[in-house]
């Protein structure tokens, strides 16, 4: 196994991207998963949060996920600035194919990472949280999306992971060397962002409350 | 019919687009025959001809390559400029028509680009190393007919530039997959599969051509239509190369 001689070509850069999105995917799915908890009252959240910290798998998740973001950056990064580098300049040009995900994914991926920033400070530190009681997670997602504009963030955060994880998962199956169907994205994409969306608008719209 | 065309000139490090309005053509006419009727008239009032690529003229040989209207080779899907007719534009129309533009492709003259970088990367492993000796018997080696269907699908490549031309990355990814898929299915391409794959890439890489991202915009502007898959292909043969068979 020659890591670094891997690493070191555009294709072993897109795998590494390839194998920490997945995972980051993965996580993405659980974490979907576990927000629907809410749906069954308050208590049902509020334990599978605890239930999470007492097996121990917030902070062994914590660490594998910065691991696998900071290594999607840096490949991502390096990919950048060396396309920004090797492509042409026309006075004219026509897009013919690429898909709004697919041209969309590095501003898009800022766009994530930040929102990441400000979810982190919301809901988990508590800071940013109108409620910001640590360990009541129902209170403090009830206190969040009572408001146009948080539920409006998370809309538009969501969206572009939607659009990310639409052309990410065709995209990372095509570099690790299997051409599978678009439909395959679209629909991990749209289950994503359903599950995902659910919970602001039935708390705005006082489904959950 | 009657066209403007703005061509890209260049002589020296920068260039110019230039309008030259053409109003004695024919619809019949092929892309490149309007540019050599303007070149004669260039030529007949003493002006610098606009250089161009060709040589076949039948859509075979990958010589011509031009953005027309911001589009690889023109409007036409798997269409080379040779073969783009004017019937395809409308009369009295605008057509920009620059060089391929990406950084392992500089521009020589006008419309004219080096794109020596292709052979570099084929030099690279594009090839089979065998005592040619004479020709073996045309079924002495057994061939699967879907093996020999993607590995003509991918030897219809006429390394043209279109695919570096369109990539938003100024990747060469297209023609690198296409180059070792048809070889990389056949039998005879089977002894230097992965260290194939491993030279052609890391050539390509050290031209600066940039990463696939997989956007897809290279298949249609192909003329000869080289699919996605072949791309998938060369990353399975790549990461095989540096995992498994590091040795090779």
């Amino acid at each position: 196994m020659d890591t670094i001689g891997l690493y070191h070509t555009t294709i072993g850069k897109k795998a590494v991207m390839a194998v920490t999105g997945v995972a980051l995917l993965l996580y993405v799915v659980a974490h979907m998963a576990g927000n629907l908890t809410i749906f069954s009252g308050a208590d049902a959240i509020n334990d599978y949060g605890r239930w999470l910290r007492e097996i121990g798998a917030v902070w062994p998740t914590r660490v594998v996920l910065l691991v696998c973001i900071a290594l999607h950056f840096v490949a991502a990064y390096q990919l950048t600035a060396r396309a920004r580098k090797a492509k042409g300049r026309y006075e004219h040009r026509r897009r013919v194919q690429g898909s709004y995900a697919a041209r969309t994914m590095r501003w898009g991926g800022v766009i994530l990472a930040l929102f990441v920033v400000y979810h982190l400070l919301d809901l988990t530190v508590g800071w940013l949280n109108p409620n910001g009681v640590p360990g009541d997670i129902h209170a403090n997602v009830v206190a969040d999306f009572q408001h146009w504009y948080v539920v409006l963030a998370y809309t538009v955060a969501v969206l572009a992971l939607g659009f990310h994880i639409r052309h990410g998962v065709w995209s990372a199956t095509q570099t690790l060397g299997v051409t599978t169907s678009r439909v395959i994205g679209l629909g991990v994409a749209v289950v994503v962002c359903a599950g995902f969306l659910s919970v602001p608008f039935a708390v705005f719209t006082g489904l959950v409350s | 019919m009657k066209l403007t065309l703005r061509i890209w000139r260049q002589s020296s490090a920068t260039g110019r687009l230039v309008d030259y309005v053409l109003d004695d053509l024919s619809p019949d006419m092929s892309f490149l025959e309007a540019l050599d009727v303007l070149n004669e008239r260039l030529i007949t009032s003493g002006q610098e001809p606009v250089a161009f690529d060709h040589d076949c003229r039948e859509g075979i040989c990958g010589m011509c390559g031009l953005m027309i209207n911001g589009m690889a080779h023109g409007p036409e899907k798997a269409t080379t400029a040779c073969q783009l007719h004017l019937r395809h534009f409308r009369d009295g129309d605008v057509v920009t028509v620059e060089p391929w533009r990406a950084e392992p492709f500089p521009v020589v003259r006008d419309l004219v680009v080096d794109r020596s970088a292709f052979d570099r990367i084929v030099a690279a492993g594009g090839y089979i190393s065998v005592p040619a000796g004479s020709a073996p018997d045309a079924h002495a080696t057994p061939v699967p007919k879907p093996d020999a269907d993607t590995a003509f699908e991918a030897a219809a490549c006429i390394g043209c530039g279109a695919c570096v031309a369109a990539c938003p990355n100024g990747s060469g990814m297209l023609f690198t997959a296409a180059k070792a898929t048809h070889l990389g299915v056949l039998p005879q391409g089977q002894p230097e599969r992965y260290s194939r794959a491993r030279d052609m890439v890391a050539e390509h890489d050290a031209l600066g051509f940039g990463g696939c991202t997989n956007t897809g915009e290279c298949t249609p502007a192909c003329p000869k239509g080289i699919p996605l898959t072949t791309i998938a292909r060369l990353n399975a043969d790549l990461l095989r190369a540096h995992t498994t068979r590091s040795d090779r």
